[in-house]
């Protein structure tokens, strides 16, 4: 079965005499590398430069709050059921009265706790979420000393007020494809 | 007494610049490599990495030394030594420059023109191989052994070719060994007898095959790719310096660079002029002649620098030769290449002279 038209046919005929000398395919090659001196370089300085992500990058999870800062999660579990590395756990709680301002629905995860080793990074949480509640970003999760430190509370994963995360490109991308 | 100073102060001044210019050469290479690959390299130590070499070499020095229990340890430590001083020997018979002349007294730029110029190169280069020879035996080490095994009989077939192909040169220099004279005699007379440029009249218009059977024995000389078989540093354990760390890993590493700078010297000195250059003779008309004499240092150091250039041009190019292959290129292709020139060149000096 021909799969491409890319496939050649080997020969393996007697090099002639110019071929048998080698000289000419070294200048040739030489001829090539010395052309790459002068190509634009590929490497970026790292900590100077640093190469942009795409908009759907999926990086550190984020949890998200509303606008006016109530936690948007409601602790439902579809996105710890979703979650083919069973990365996620998550205790629910009821919102209690004088809460209003904290949690935007009338329970909340109490304890959220992912496990960024066994992450995947696959981004079905995000899509299992119906409450807009956790997102990936561009941001790389930190190495850390010891493994226990990779298992992020609700203090790392839940947005701070005077840092939000900026999650619109993404919604942007999403809603292009799923129309 | 006066020429006696100069002597040591050319010496040292000799002795720093090989040095400066291997340190220089492995930054070179890095930097060389990583171009050649689209890449940047070094640039982290100093403006450009210029600072490269320096903190490489701080490195070596602070790693730790290790001396295998069960080596020979008068002769482990002796090997680098060995390498790293008949490197550095050889630079004794390049004239550098045209003489200087200070206060009425000339200024040969060279440390001694001893009449055997060449062979003494050839000499000192051949015991270059009791470094690495001494250095894998010492280590008692199996692999190291087999290194210096390889990489010994591969410096030592190569010579052969090489100094076969010198003899061609030999032959049209009248006979004359010294460098010194070689390199005069480029610089004076027509190119091919009817062109006229001053200075032009280099060995490689007259020699082209000599001129390359040479350079490939110098790539080999130097274990360098692709004649790097013995140690492929790049992914084999290394060859005759497995067990060598430290300084005297160092040493060695820093040794072939100086190889690869004299070769480089020797290669432009016998083939391409040495410290002449075209327009040499109008010059010396026009301008004072301490001033040529500069001029022809930095042409000479320019040549030197490309031919390091294509030494490491060339090893981002060509892929390793097998041992098989390496051994047939040497000792049934080069060395009847070069006698079969040598013949040649001899017939024709005859033919002309009668």
């Amino acid at each position: 079965m021909q799969l491409t038209n890319r496939a050649q046919q080997v020969v393996n005929k007697e090099m002639t005499f110019l071929e048998r000398l080698y000289l000419p395919a070294i200048f040739g090659g030489m001829l090539i590398t010395i052309k790459h001196l002068f190509r634009k370089k590929v490497s970026l300085r790292y900590p100077d430069v640093k190469r942009e992500f795409a908009p759907v990058y999926r990086g550190q999870h984020v949890l998200k709050r509303d606008a006016e800062g109530r936690e948007n999660c409601t602790a439902c579990g579809l996105c710890a059921v979703s979650c083919p590395a069973e990365a996620i756990t998550m205790d629910a709680a009821e919102r209690k009265i004088g809460e209003e301002h904290l949690y935007r629905e009338e329970k909340y995860a109490a304890k959220y706790e992912i496990n960024m080793l066994r992450c995947i990074y696959c981004g079905l949480c995000e899509e299992a979420c119906p409450k807009d509640a956790i997102y990936l970003t561009d941001r790389i999760v930190a190495s850390e000393f010891t493994r226990g430190k990779f298992i992020y509370g609700k203090d790392m994963l839940v947005e701070k007020m005077d840092d939000r995360i900026d999650i619109s490109q993404r919604k942007k991308h999403y809603s292009i494809v799923n129309n | 007494m006066e020429i006696i100073f100069f002597k040591i102060a050319l010496i040292l001044i000799i002795f720093l610049i090989s040095l400066g210019m291997a340190a220089y050469s492995t930054y070179g290479e890095r930097k060389i490599a990583a171009f050649l690959q689209d890449r940047i390299g070094p640039d982290r130590a100093g403006p450009f990495g210029l600072l490269q070499p320096i903190a490489d070499g701080t490195k070596m020095f602070l790693k730790e030394e290790i001396i295998p229990n069960v080596s020979n340890k008068w002769l482990f430590i002796l090997g680098p030594c060995i390498f790293m001083v008949t490197a550095l020997m050889t630079s004794a018979v390049i004239p550098w420059g045209l003489p200087l002349e200070f206060g009425g007294v000339k200024y040969n730029l060279q440390i001694a023109d001893i009449n055997i110029g060449i062979l003494y190169v050839l000499g000192v280069v051949g015991l270059g191989v009791y470094g690495v020879m001494i250095g894998g035996w010492a280590s008692n080490n199996k692999f190291a052994l087999l290194g210096a095994i390889r990489a010994s009989s591969q410096m030592i077939s190569y010579e052969l070719a090489m100094g076969m192909s010198v003899i061609a040169i030999l032959l049209m220099n009248n006979g004359s060994l010294s460098i010194n004279t070689m390199v005069e005699s480029q610089g004076t007379g027509k190119l091919y007898g009817f062109i006229n440029i001053s200075g032009m009249n280099w060995n490689v218009f007259y020699q082209p095959v000599a001129c390359l059977i040479f350079i490939i024995c110098a790539f080999a000389e130097c274990n360098r790719t692709p004649f790097d078989l013995a140690e492929s540093e790049s992914e084999l354990i290394g060859g005759f310096h497995t067990e060598y760390s430290s300084m005297k890993l160092g040493l060695y590493l820093f040794a072939e660079y100086i190889n690869m700078f004299i070769s480089a010297t020797v290669i432009s000195c016998m083939f391409f002029g040495g410290y002449n250059f075209p327009g040499i003779a109008y010059l010396q008309e026009i301008l004072p002649a301490n001033i040529v004499s500069l001029i022809s240092i930095a042409v000479l150091f320019g040549k030197i620098i490309f031919f390091i250039f294509f030494f490491m041009w060339v090893r981002w190019t060509i892929p390793r030769f097998r041992y098989d292959q390496l051994m047939r290129l040497g000792w049934q292709v080069l060395m009847p290449l070069s006698i079969i020139n040598m013949l040649i060149t001899g017939a024709v000096l005859i033919w002309f002279n009668n």
